[in-house]
């Protein structure tokens, strides 16, 4: 069974983190969690930080890219953090189209990202 | 299908898995990666053959209509380097256009179409061998530098 997932709270944001192997049954539940502690924090930006996974593949890869806009649809911004090297690597490769995802080296810099989105809007 | 010829010398470290479910998958992750790092592989090519590993385990549960299939992993040598060569194959219903199917952009069942040419660009070596009612044999290999 999978694991809880933790979602922590950072200020105006949350930090997401998964890690081990996504498998089908716990991407149904990340979702649903995710997706209620948005609404229910009103977070105006959430960072998933993915250090933990060392494969990423095509499908994994669209479970990313469809947190990140049920997020938005929820009306918060999304940074995806801590991609290791060689998954970038690979995902290039393996042409997956992460175009329209913002991300960042680390949490910090995933912070700034979306303080930056923010104040754009705000500004 | 003999795995052996003149260059190339097989291990003793061969690993078959059957491939039917989502727990398979993860076990064919955690034997490509310990056949890679047992032959040396490097971080990033470890990397790359796992997720192209992981992308034709997808395919054999997504497509094959039996839903299962077979994994076989070999470590082999040929001098100075060493690899790590897997063979997926499964009883499905083929592919009809290979050639097709190996484009970027294509796809039969409504997903990115991905799957075969961006897993061909993951590893070293890579052939396929599918046709209608024969099932498809994928055979990848990295080497080590």
């Amino acid at each position: 069974m999978p694991d809880a997932i933790p979602i922590i709270r950072l200020g105006a944001s949350l930090l997401v983190t998964l890690s081990g192997d996504l498998v089908d049954s716990s991407v149904e539940q990340v979702e649903r969690e995710v997706a209620r502690e948005v609404a229910a924090t009103g977070a105006a930006g959430v960072l998933i930080d993915v250090s933990g996974l060392w494969v990423v593949d095509s499908y994994v890869a669209r479970v990313i890219a469809r947190l990140v806009a049920m997020i938005r649809l929820l009306g918060a911004d999304t940074a995806i953090v801590g991609i290791q090297p060689p998954v970038a690597i690979a995902l290039v490769e393996l042409g997956v189209p992460m175009t329209g995802v913002q991300t960042a080296l680390n949490a910090e810099q995933g912070m700034a990202r979306l303080r930056g989105l923010r104040d754009e809007r705000v500004g | 299908m003999s795995v052996l010829d003149d260059d190339h010398v097989l291990t003793a470290l061969d690993v078959t898995l059957q491939i039917a479910g989502e727990a398979d998958l993860l076990r064919v992750r955690s034997a490509l990666r310990a056949e890679a790092q047992q032959a040396g592989l490097g971080l990033t090519s470890t990397t790359k053959l796992v997720t192209a590993g992981s992308e034709l385990a997808r395919n054999i549960i997504k497509y094959a209509t039996t839903g299962s299939g077979v994994v076989s992993i070999q470590s082999r040598t040929s001098r100075p380097s060493k690899s790590v060569r897997a063979v997926f194959s499964d009883s499905g219903p083929g592919i009809r256009d290979l050639d097709a199917a190996m484009r970027d952009g294509f796809s039969t069942a409504g997903s990115l179409g991905l799957g075969l040419p961006g897993t061909r660009r993951l590893v070293d070596d890579f052939s396929i061998d599918s046709a209608p009612g024969r099932g498809t044999t994928v055979v990848i290999e990295q080497w080590s530098r």
